[in-house]
């Protein structure tokens, strides 16, 4: 919001010049990465003077990395994956005695909505690198689909990306190709299902009532409606 | 690309030479080393499995899960304030630094922002849990190279900063004091004349060790080129804080990149690195740094704005829809959580940055070629909390 010298200026159309902020840094970033990859490049948001999402396709996910440490993203921040599926324990995590003995009607599940960037399947990988020269980082996304839950290693552009993948693989069951230790990080070896998914049930959650939600009550000297209108 | 990843298929050649007893260089007779999970230089329970070659480490693979509590899942079944209490469990050292972070992440998916007083505070309390982190560290490293001294001398003064914590929030290791929007209560009376008494108590201790440990002689032969990482190494490994900037990178999150909602701007201060990469570099590194937070924390004592703690956030707290990135440099290096909202009383996904679980993954390369007590100083000067690499 920093263009507002020219305030005396006519506009014609004044409500869409303060709507449309344009961040230059990372709309360049963006059409360079985009210049690198060609079509690879599916999807891409940015949050003005914050934030900057990309979504490659899964073939050009190593390309992504490369492109990336070559325009200067150097520092690994993480890589990890986002199970969209919306959790079919509800939304609200009503847990089992709740709808038994009180009497909770389940509720209907939400449907599968991807975050920034866009997506269309419900695994995506989520992937995070800083240039520290810049100041700036990009959060990359990638879909992966179903019936084939794999992608190519980064351990090779990123060397920190080596436990990161161990941990997606035993955490949301991705694995990756040309890894070379893909053996569990955090769980034991014959640990069975993938805790981070969301069909994974939490299974304290479903035989103890969520907490919190009785306990809500107004503090001290608090009127019950303050707070609540905003 | 292949710079990395060819030493290391090297290492694992040679650790199977080991393994089928063809030796290197002499005749000795390879052997698996087991440290932990229960062993006093992992603090923690952090397992090491060391190959070796005689006294000389062929490879060192960490282990790690045998504290692994799932904080990920757990977040999604928890609302924004519980979380709170959850992740300060993560570096339960400096706890408070953990909080900071997720309220900032979950604040500018709001589009809160907390008032100037409640931003002074927070970074006042940010730079003490850093000085009670890390003056164990300078304690601790010291008892685990043979100086017990050092040791007495952090548990001592580290008492100073936690009585201020403990008088302000009520929590000595486990504050839970930050909230989204502010803080959850205004300082106690008498709080700044004790606290500068407690600073002027630190900046003591930390010439005390600047003597006593640093200077040491026994310590610099035990830290002086060992375990040496240089600066590309330490990017792509994702390496933060002290360990990046002892490797000669000038880089600091409070400085460069430093969220809204931390004062750091308005105190005069520095960031401090050294050339060498080794564990002496890391050490010096953040023996500098607590002294420029205690530095932090006096200065904004004198400049503390009056005025609420709290900005008008619904007592029901739902999060908009959207997704958050925030980081800030903690004791330990930079952790950050992506937030994932969908509009609802709990987070649909969050993913925990954790800066001990980069750090600690350059373990395999740093180890290898360094003979046994050397492992001992590499792991105490990588300086990792158990909590902070399994989450």
């Amino acid at each position: 919001m920093s263009q507002l010298s020219s305030a005396d200026t006519e506009t014609t159309e004044p409500a869409e010049d303060i709507a449309v902020a344009v961040d230059e840094t990372r709309e360049a970033v963006l059409a360079e990465f985009t210049e690198r990859l060609g079509t690879g490049v599916v999807g891409s948001h940015i949050r003005v003077g914050d934030d900057l999402w990309i979504r490659v396709e899964r073939a050009q996910w190593v390309a992504a990395a490369e492109s990336a440490k070559a325009m200067g993203f150097v520092f690994f921040d993480f890589l990890s994956a986002i199970d969209w599926l919306p959790s079919p324990f509800g939304r609200d995590m009503d847990a089992q005695e709740d709808r038994i003995v009180a009497g909770t009607p389940a509720k209907d599940p939400e449907p599968m909505v991807q975050g920034y960037a866009g997506g269309d399947t419900r695994f995506q990988l989520l992937a995070r690198v800083y240039s520290i020269s810049a100041g700036l980082g990009i959060n990359l996304k990638c879909d992966l689909p179903d019936d084939d839950l794999t992608a190519a290693t980064w351990y090779t552009i990123y060397a920190g990306a080596n436990w990161h993948e161990r941990e997606a693989r035993e955490m949301f069951g991705i694995t990756f190709d040309g890894h070379p230790n893909m053996i569990n990080l955090y769980l034991p070896a014959d640990f069975v299902g993938h805790p981070l998914r969301k069909d994974f049930p939490l299974l304290a959650r479903r035989v103890r009532p969520w907490p919190g939600i009785v306990d809500v009550e107004p503090m001290p000297g608090v009127e019950d409606e303050e707070g609540e209108g905003e | 690309m292949t710079t990395i990843s060819d030493p290391e298929s090297v290492a694992a050649l040679a650790a199977e030479a080991v393994d089928n007893r063809v030796n290197l260089d002499f005749e000795t007779e390879g052997m698996t080393l087991n440290m932990g999970p229960q062993h006093p230089a992992t603090h923690g329970t952090l397992r090491i499995i060391a190959r070796l070659d005689g006294e000389q480490v062929i490879s060192a693979e960490p282990m790690c899960g045998y504290m692994h509590r799932g904080y990920e899942k757990l977040t999604e079944v928890r609302t924004y304030p519980q979380i709170n209490a959850l992740i300060n469990r993560i570096d339960w050292l400096g706890s408070f630094a953990n909080e900071v972070p997720f309220i900032l992440a979950a604040e500018k998916l709001m589009g809160v922002e907390a008032p100037p007083r409640a931003q002074w505070i927070r970074t006042i309390l940010f730079e003490m849990s850093r000085i009670a982190n890390i003056s164990l560290f300078l304690g601790d490293f010291g008892l685990q190279l043979g100086g017990m001294t050092a040791g007495f001398y952090a548990f001592r003064d580290r008492e100073w900063v936690l009585n201020q914590i403990e008088s302000a929030t009520g929590g000595r290791f486990h504050p839970n004091f930050d909230r989204i929007g502010g803080l959850k209560d205004d300082l106690p009376k008498g709080w700044i004349e004790q606290s500068h008494t407690a600073m002027d108590k630190l900046l003591a201790f930390c010439d005390e060790m600047e003597d006593l440990l640093v200077g040491n002689e026994i310590f610099q032969a035990r830290t002086r080129g060992i375990g040496v990482i240089p600066a590309d190494i330490a990017l792509s490994y994702g390496l933060s804080g002290a360990n990046l900037r002892a490797s000669g990178f000038d880089w600091g999150l409070r400085r460069d990149n430093c969220p809204p909602g931390l004062v750091y701007d308005k105190a005069e201060w520095k960031v401090w690195t050294h050339p060498d990469g080794d564990c002496f570099a890391r050490t010096w590194v953040r023996l500098q740094e607590t002294r420029e937070a205690a530095k932090i924390v006096k200065q904004l004592l004198d400049t503390i704005p009056s005025g609420p703690v709290m900005a008008k956030v619904p007592r029901i707290i739902k999060v908009p829809e959207g997704e958050a990135y925030v980081a800030t440099e903690n004791p330990l290096g930079e952790m950050g959580y992506y937030v994932v909202s969908k509009g609802d009383l709990v987070p649909f996904r969050v993913k925990i940055r954790s800066a001990s679980f980069n750090n600690i993954s350059v373990v395999p390369w740093v180890a290898r070629g360094a003979y046994v007590p050397d492992l001992i100083s590499i792991l105490g000067s990588l300086y990792f909390i158990l909590g902070d690499i399994d989450r």
